[in-house]
Formats: structure tokens, C-alpha cells, sequence
């Protein structure tokens, strides 16, 4: 019994470091090759190590643009949802009103609609409609597919608020805009920030949806997807590695704070 | 008490809708709450005492009837602009803030100076016993703690009436005894008026200076502590304050005949019910002298609890000698006593005719 259990703990334990490796090793592959001092066109065999990259990240004059645009859309569109998504949120968890059953279908069924369909019937909407295809029909786009995930989120955090508290703060003589941003926003701040996140991540990286709706304009995933053919430089892998770094040291700053309050 | 009116509630009624029907959850309330008084709304749930506070501090509006504070019609005004708080019974405290910074809020928002909202919250949390810990979070507190600061946060406003929606109910019990003194004390140093909402009757007949007694949206009594214990108006009072005995009958010539003896009710006759309370009655073998009322019964349960007896008495009453009411009857455990009756005795149980309150008929 005692052997047979010890044995079952080791497969565990190597089961479970495959797995890790497993789904780690995209993302080591991109860091390593970001310091590799290739020669040839492409870079996928090991040449030796060099810094190179880094000091040349904005060699690339159109990935830079790529990039750029990519975290402009990432960042307007991520306001945008983040406000809409919130007030959403608050009178989804908060009121029983007509149509509150249909919008929290909608929410639903945005998340679980393929992005090829979603993509497919903007374009569609936006030439039937005459509308130019730019950044602004990328960000109405990003808007409208990550804008469920913070409703969801923010809907959360406020079915577990006490209603009570916002009463304290009118009893307490605080206005309703009062109340709203020293005791309602606070306390679903965390939801807020979780769906920012999220909304950020999906924008960043979305290919599909952003790929019918982009015109001319170019973002980073569209740029790296281009270049597959004539070899991807490793400028790609050093932004990459950076904006995966950014992530983790956000996700580090989270489960600290979340610490620090527990 | 000065004898101003605080609050006055004038013929409120509350009416929700609930599944397509409308259903009153007041139904016609009228208070004349006096200035510096602790007065109390106790009630079983579902009675409708936390919707009148609740309509006081203006979270709801009333259907119909009126609400003044301190003579000013305040029906429609909105909670932030009534000069009232409220201690919730879930404390609500802002869990993002300090113990300091819940308290300052409401003077925050009344953008009273720097120095004064200092001074006033240092005061307060004086008076509650919490200096020192300022800086805590509400979650890092006890419960009594918590309880405490959301006093403080409510009067250090000053406000001209505090509303206390069942603040004790989270509490266990060596706390809670300890904070109704407490908040008695506070009450006597601040002079506001306390208006307190309670399922607990002895936490009520505890603290307050006037009680209303309400059930199924309507004040079945309004009166002191001793006159509701002692004289219920009505047989819900009788049996929702502390435990009490009901005897049923028809009483002719001012005696009803109950259980081979008899309860005498000078000046009434026909139906009537009685409330005798159960530590009046006095047990025993013999038949008591005719001044008192006495009667037979069997002993069914001694329970033994600490301070006193509980007997639980079968009346010989039914209708073919079967069992019929039981009385409860209290005894104390005296330094000298014994236990005077044991399971299956025949006894006497009989008190003073004073005693016994007339209920009306029913």
C-alpha cells in the first residue's frame, strides 16, 4: 500500500513537471531565439549568443509601426470597454429591469461566438454599411468581443457586494457620484482592474476578428503572421519576451498586493 | 426626554410588489418618537419593523402617510439630506478604509475643516474605547470592534436621531449583554435618540424607554417596558414577551372556572383570556386560600436551570378529563429549597389576582 502510494506520488510528480515543460517551451524557444546571433534569413538553429537584438529592437521600421498600433488599439479599446463594461456590470449584478435577461444572453453568447463568424459579419456590417476599415473599425471590433469578459468580471464583484455599504454612504450624507467613487468603485476595483486585464491580453494578440476588419492598417500579430513566409526577424521574439515580461511582472505586482490585503 | 417630537410617523403605509401582487409590509404605522428618547421597534421577522426604520432613514418611501423629523415633513427627502444615521445590522463598514477614515466619512462629506474632523473622530473613538486603532482595517477587528466603530462613524455626525437596526444580533452572548449596557451609556452621554430595531425582547425591555410591539405590519402595543410585560395588550404581545400562560373560558360572575379550581377576574364575564406570567404562580399541595386563584393540574416536566425551576404543569381541563392547557410555572432556586414537586404530583398552582391580566375577549 505505503510503496504502491509513494509510486503513484512520483508519477505525479513527473506527470505534472511534463506538463509544465510542456506548456512553457513556446515561450523559452521565443526568449532563447531573441539572443540568437543568426546569419542566414531564418532564425530556427542556434548560432550563438548575442545582445544584438535588443539594441536593434526598432530596426524593423514597419514591425515598429506593427507594434505601435497595436498598443494604441490596445489601449484606447481597453478604456473604452473598461467604462462601458463596468457600468454594464453594476446594473447587470446590481437590478432586475426589462431586457436584463436578453443583455445577459448577449454577454453570453459574445463570449462563446467563433471569432471567424464574429469577424466575418463585422466586415460585412462595416461594407454594407460604407464604413472605411482603419484602426477605428479594429477598436470597434476589440471593443465589442472583450467587452463580455468585463462585464463578467465586474458583474461578479458586485452580486457580492453588500448593498448596504453604498446605503451607509447615503446615510452617511455622501451624494450618489459621492457613493459611486469612494465606496462602488473601490470595492469592485478588483473586478475592474481583472477585466482591463483581460481586455488588454485579447486586444494585443487578437488575429482573427482583427484580420477582416483592419483595412490597410497593420497590427503586431498581423505583421508577424505576414512575415512567416520571408522569415520572421528576432526583433519579434525580443518584443514578445518583453510584453510576455510585462505580464508576469503584473501578474507578480497581483498575487503580492492580493497578499498584502488577505 | 424634553417631550419634543423626534419622529413622527403618520398613518405610514408600504406596499412592494412581489411576483404580480401587492403585498403590505406596513400597513398603517403612526410613532411619535420623543426627543433623547431609546425607543425600541421589536417584532418577529417579517413584522415590518426594519421597513419603518428603513422609510425613517429614507431608503424607502412610504406609500402613503408621512414622515417628520423634528416637525419637518421629510417624506421625499433623500437619506443624505436627512440629519439621521443609521448603524446597519451588517455594520457595512467601507472594508477599503481605515477605522479612522470610516469614521470621518460623513464629516468628509459635509466638507467640515481639516482640524475639526480631527478633533471630533479623535473624541469618538474615545468615547467607544478604539484609540489606537486607528489605522486598522475593519476586517482586522472583532466583532464587537466592528460594532463600535460603526456607532462611532454614525455619531460623530451628530446627528439629531440614530437608527440601530438589530447591531447586537452578530454578537454572542457575554457580548451582547455587554454592549447593551454600553450602549445605554453612550445614549446618556450623547442625549440623541435612539431608535432601535430588535427581534430580542429582552434586549428591548434591557435598553429602552418605550417599546412598540409590532406584528404583520401594524403596532400591536406601544408603552414601557414594565407595562408590556406586565399588562400585554393583546395575546401576541402576551406570548412574544418573555413566556406566558393563556387561560380560555367563559367567566361568569367574575370566575372563570379552568381545571377543577378557578381564576378570579373580578368585573369581567363571558369569553375572556387571561395571561398569568409563569414566575408569579406558586406551586403546591394544598388548595390555596379563596383570594387567590388556584388551580389543579398534574406535573408533567421539572426542568432544572441553574437559577430556577421550569415546571410544566397539565391541566385536568380537556373535554373528557383528557390533558388540556399546560402552564408553565417558574420557581427560584432559593438557598432553602427543595424541589416541591415531582413528575406525575398532583398539585395546586395559584396567584394573586393581581396578577392576572385580562387579555380581553377573544
Amino acid at each position: 500500500m505505503r510503496t504502491r502510494g509513494r509510486l503513484g506520488d512520483r508519477l505525479l510528480h513527473a506527470y505534472t513537471w511534463l506538463i509544465i515543460i510542456w506548456l512553457s517551451s513556446p515561450i523559452a524557444v521565443m526568449i532563447l531565439f531573441g539572443f540568437n546571433d543568426k546569419q542566414s534569413k531564418s532564425n530556427t538553429t542556434w548560432q550563438g549568443f548575442t545582445l544584438r537584438w535588443y539594441a536593434e529592437l526598432f530596426d524593423v521600421s514597419d514591425l515598429t509601426v506593427a507594434l505601435r498600433n497595436s498598443l494604441v488599439i490596445a489601449l484606447v479599446s481597453t478604456v473604452i470597454t473598461v467604462v462601458i463594461g463596468t457600468m454594464l456590470g453594476l446594473a447587470l449584478g446590481r437590478h432586475r429591469f426589462r431586457g436584463s435577461g436578453a443583455t445577459n444572453f448577449l454577454v453570453f453568447a459574445a463570449i462563446s461566438t467563433p471569432e471567424l463568424v464574429m469577424g466575418a459579419s463585422l466586415l460585412s456590417l462595416f461594407v454594407s454599411g460604407n464604413v472605411p476599415r482603419d484602426a477605428n473599425t479594429i477598436i470597434i471590433a476589440h471593443v465589442l468581443f472583450s467587452l463580455s469578459f468585463v462585464v463578467v468580471t465586474v458583474r461578479a464583484r458586485v452580486v457580492g457586494l453588500d448593498p448596504s455599504l453604498e446605503e451607509a454612504a447615503r446615510d452617511l450624507g455622501a451624494t450618489a457620484w459621492g457613493t459611486f467613487r469612494q465606496v462602488t468603485l473601490p470595492s469592485i476595483m478588483p473586478g475592474v482592474l481583472a477585466g482591463a486585464m483581460l481586455s488588454f491580453a485579447l486586444s494585443i494578440d487578437d488575429y482573427v476578428v482583427t484580420s477582416f476588419v483592419n483595412g490597410s492598417t497593420v497590427t503586431f500579430p498581423l505583421w508577424i503572421v505576414g512575415a512567416v513566409k520571408t522569415g520572421i526577424p528576432p526583433q519579434v521574439n525580443v518584443m514578445g519576451t518583453l510584453i510576455f515580461g510585462i505580464g508576469v511582472l503584473i501578474a507578480v505586482a497581483n498575487a503580492v498586493a492580493a497578499r498584502r490585503r488577505a | 426626554m424634553t417631550g419634543l417630537s423626534a419622529i413622527e410617523l403618520e398613518d405610514v403605509v408600504k406596499e412592494y410588489l412581489s411576483h404580480g401582487e401587492v403585498v403590505q409590509a406596513v400597513k398603517g404605522v403612526t410613532l411619535d418618537i420623543a426627543e433623547g428618547e431609546f425607543f425600541s421597534l421589536l417584532g418577529p421577522s417579517g413584522c415590518g419593523k426594519t421597513t419603518t426604520m428603513r422609510m425613517v432613514a429614507g431608503f424607502e418611501q412610504p406609500t402613503k402617510g408621512l414622515v417628520r423629523l423634528h416637525g419637518q415633513d421629510v417624506t421625499n427627502v433623500p437619506p443624505n439630506k436627512r440629519d439621521i444615521n443609521m448603524v446597519f445590522q451588517s455594520y457595512a463598514l467601507f472594508p477599503h478604509m481605515s477605522v479612522w477614515d470610516n469614521v470621518a466619512f460623513g464629516l468628509k462629506q459635509k466638507k467640515t475643516p481639516a482640524d475639526e474632523i480631527r478633533r471630533r473622530v479623535g473624541e469618538m473613538l474615545e468615547i467607544v474605547d478604539l484609540t489606537g486603532r486607528e489605522k486598522r482595517r475593519p476586517r482586522e477587528m472583532s466583532g464587537g470592534q466592528q460594532q463600535r466603530v460603526a456607532l462611532a462613524r454614525a455619531l460623530v455626525n451628530r446627528p439629531r436621531a440614530l437608527l440601530l437596526d438589530e447591531p447586537l444580533g452578530a454578537l454572542d452572548l457575554k457580548l451582547r449583554q455587554a454592549m447593551q449596557i454600553e450602549l445605554k451609556r453612550i445614549q446618556r452621554e450623547v442625549g440623541i435618540t435612539f431608535v432601535y430595531v430588535t427581534h430580542d425582547q429582552s434586549e428591548a425591555l434591557t435598553m429602552s424607554d418605550r417599546i412598540a410591539v409590532m406584528n404583520d405590519g401594524l403596532v400591536e402595543q406601544l408603552a414601557g417596558p414594565r407595562e408590556i410585560y406586565e399588562r400585554p395588550a393583546s395575546a401576541f404581545v402576551a406570548g412574544f414577551i418573555g413566556t406566558s400562560n393563556l387561560l380560555t373560558g367563559t367567566a361568569a360572575g367574575g370566575v372563570l372556572k379552568v381545571g377543577g379550581g378557578r381564576v378570579l377576574v373580578p368585573g369581567h364575564d363571558g369569553e375572556v383570556t387571561v395571561t398569568v406570567r409563569p414566575e408569579k404562580i406558586t406551586i403546591g399541595t394544598e388548595e390555596p386560600a379563596p383570594e387567590r386563584s388556584g388551580v389543579r393540574g398534574t406535573v408533567a416536566e421539572v426542568v432544572y436551570l441553574g437559577t430556577y425551576n421550569s415546571y410544566a404543569v397539565n391541566l385536568a381541563d380537556g373535554a373528557d378529563g383528557a390533558d388540556g392547557t399546560v402552564i408553565t410555572v417558574f420557581q427560584q432556586n432559593a438557598h432553602d429549597a427543595t424541589a416541591t414537586a415531582e413528575r406525575g404530583d398532583s398539585v395546586w398552582l395559584s396567584w394573586q389576582t393581581q396578577h392576572s391580566y385580562v387579555i380581553g375577549s377573544s
